[in-house]
């Protein structure tokens, strides 16, 4: 049985890793499973320089889910590379750095540091995030912008680069097209769905940043269907998330068009899933004798 | 943290009773070190052999200076009790040993489990509800913590669906439950001191296990909305109890910093949780008279570990994990001192 899957020339020991903002760098769950494990571990979002983020409340529980409004609360770029990446170089997975920025200068900027380090393996940028007012998600929902700056951050970029999208567009295919023209070298979605959550008793919005992005199992049949569109509309390689629980939910996005798979939400539920994800897609794979992993990405009929 | 594989055990012995023991060790989820020898192999032994209780701030002062990746490891156990050395976080499954509503919507529940040899005054317990629906986890104060009984103590109000869910639970159950989370109170600096241990509402219930382990002059001030004083039987074995009711139906009309006042109490040291506008006056009082007061927060949370940056504090400081001035309330608290977060 073949559990290795290639991401944009990577090579990964499984198709897990874990969604950005739902592991930090790993530091805290590594109390709790072993890293060595994952596929990968992709980075809570950096950025160029250290960002506070929203007030709060900034989590809410909503029916099967959750919203967030976090705001990309970072260390910014420094302490990252001097503290959470030697972290993660202890462990023999692959290192995924996400990137958040409010101007496309702020991404290169990012972008630029982290070519020094050669155990990066790979650069997410986050152009979706839609509790940041300014940039990030402002590149992520127009075809063009999203053209324009995943054609600036290929010219820096040292490592593959994968740009996050969000599934708050009218046609993912268009989004996903822009960035495969504009040399993305694979797409992982999708990022949160914008929500809301009133407190009808108190009549107020129970997170202070008013929407926060869903996240968990309930989004799940909307990925799904997402990374579907996308799939069909490009030939780079996507990692697929959104509500992943079970390695089930992980074969669904894989037959769906994914080449790999993101746990996020579901490791605040539970810090065990990434490995109990990667159990379940084995046992798949023992149950219905399917050689290699490879072997089920995009095979719905 | 022997000096090769072959000796592997070295930090469990005691040279009084030093002789030869077959051990049967599980190594289920043991995180296994392989560090060259050198200063940072030296403090990581040094630390977990408890050797540098006398030194904790200096110590923390090393750490902050060296990010390499051993230092990293002593991190987890930074903010525990550092005689207990290196403990993990576990998500169980435990049983409900028993439950009973002792005041409109309070419930009562001891739990049986191992984390409770490890629980401090002060820490949290994620409880995760069963239903689906309602997917993240309640963090949920520690009450009282009998290591000898195996079991914890948990005083909640049912605040929605998820305690809703937790209030129905009877004895055998199944419970599932993260911990021990959080920094808790720092019971050694109030020791021998004129201490003030005030709770307000649901913020009584982790002064209970602080008042049995702090060794000093008690005086434990409890506010409630009216005369169902959950609580405060337990707490009145520990120290001198004075109460405040919204209603005035019980001890003072008012709140806790009324009772406190008719009481003519004074202090030395504060130890508060409650709600935010207790804390707000409990730090306006500790400045004033010019006293330290530790303050416990709350805030929604989602993780309950330190990586989803949902429950964050407005801190003097810049935080040491973002380096904004937002501490995780889950992690480098839930107890603070007063004057370096913004409330």
């Amino acid at each position: 049985m073949n559990t290795q899957v290639t991401l944009a020339g990577v090579k990964l020991k499984n198709p897990v890793m874990t969604a950005s903002g739902t592991f930090g760098s790993g530091m805290e769950y590594s109390e709790f499973i072993d890293l060595n494990r994952l596929g990968a571990v992709v980075t809570k979002g950096v950025a160029n320089v250290p960002w506070p983020g929203n007030p709060t409340p900034r989590v809410a529980e909503v029916y099967g889910g959750m919203l967030n409004a976090i705001g990309l609360q970072n260390p910014g770029i420094d302490v990252f590379m001097e503290r959470d990446i030697p972290f993660l170089k202890q462990y023999d997975t692959g290192i995924i750095v996400n990137i958040c920025g409010k101007t496309v200068e702020d991404y290169v900027e990012v972008v630029e540091r982290l070519g020094e380090e050669p155990a990066v393996s790979m650069l997410e940028i986050n152009v979706s995030c839609p509790n940041v007012k300014e940039g990030a998600i402002a590149f992520g929902q127009n075809a063009k912008a999203l053209y324009d700056i995943t054609n600036e951050i290929k010219k820096h970029a040292k490592q593959p680069v994968m740009m996050k999208l969000s599934p708050n567009v009218t046609d993912i295919g268009e989004l996903a097209r822009a960035a495969e023209a504009a040399g993305s070298d694979a797409l992982s979605l999708i990022n949160t769905i914008t929500g809301m959550k009133i407190d009808i008793h108190k009549r107020r919005f129970v997170l202070a940043n008013k929407t926060g992005g869903m996240s968990g199992p309930a989004i799940k049949p909307i990925a799904v269907r997402m990374v579907y569109q996308a799939a069909k509309a490009v030939k780079i390689p996507i990692v697929g998330m959104g509500g992943i629980a079970t390695g089930e939910d992980a074969i669904e996005f894989l037959l769906a068009g994914a080449a790999a798979v993101s746990v996020g939400a579901m490791n605040f539920v539970n810090p065990y899933t990434c490995i109990e994800v990667i159990e379940g897609i084995e046992d798949y794979m023992r149950k219905y004798h399917v050689e290699n992993v490879a072997d089920l990405t995009g095979a719905v009929e | 943290m022997g000096t090769d594989r072959n000796q592997p055990l070295t930090s469990i012995c005691s040279y009084p009773k030093a002789g030869i023991y077959t051990l049967e060790v599980d190594l289920f989820r043991l995180k296994v070190l392989d560090i060259e020898h050198g200063l940072d192999w030296a403090l990581l032994v040094a630390y977990n052999r408890g050797k540098m209780e006398s030194v904790i701030d200096d110590l923390r002062e090393i750490y902050s200076q060296r990010h390499t990746p051993t230092m990293e490891h002593m991190r987890f156990g930074r903010d525990r009790d550092i005689r207990k050395g290196h403990s993990m976080k576990q998500k169980q499954n435990a049983v409900v040993l028993s439950q009973k509503e002792t005041a409109a919507d309070i419930y009562d529940m001891w739990i049986e489990t191992s984390l409770a040899h490890d629980a401090r005054p002060g820490q949290f317990l994620c409880v995760y509800p069963r239903d689906k629906s309602t997917l993240l986890p309640r963090p949920i104060s520690i009450c009282e913590a009998d290591a000898k009984k195996g079991a914890v103590r948990i005083v909640y109000r049912i605040a929605g669906a998820g305690t809703r869910e937790f209030s129905g639970y009877r004895a055998g159950d199944a419970v599932s439950i993260l911990g021990t989370l959080g920094n808790g109170f720092p019971v050694e600096e109030g020791s021998g001191k004129r201490a003030f241990l005030i709770g307000g509402g649901i913020g009584i219930p982790p002064l209970l296990e602080l008042a049995k382990r702090l060794d000093g002059e008690k005086q434990v001030i409890l506010g409630y909305r009216s005369n169902e004083l959950f609580l405060q039987e337990d707490l009145e074995k520990h120290g001198a109890v004075y109460v405040a009711t919204e209603d005035g139906s019980a001890g003072s009309r008012g709140n806790v910093m009324d009772a406190i006042r008719d009481n003519g109490l004074e202090a030395d040291i504060i130890y508060a949780c409650g709600p935010m506008p207790m804390l707000r006056a409990v730090k306006k009082y500790a400045a004033e008279h010019q006293i330290k007061a530790y303050i416990s927060l709350e805030e929604r949370m989602a993780c309950g570990v330190g990586v989803c940056l949902g429950c964050v504090a407005g801190t003097k400081e810049p935080d040491h994990h973002s380096h904004v001035h937002n501490a995780r309330i889950c992690t480098d608290g839930p107890v603070f001192e007063a004057d370096a977060v913004e409330i």
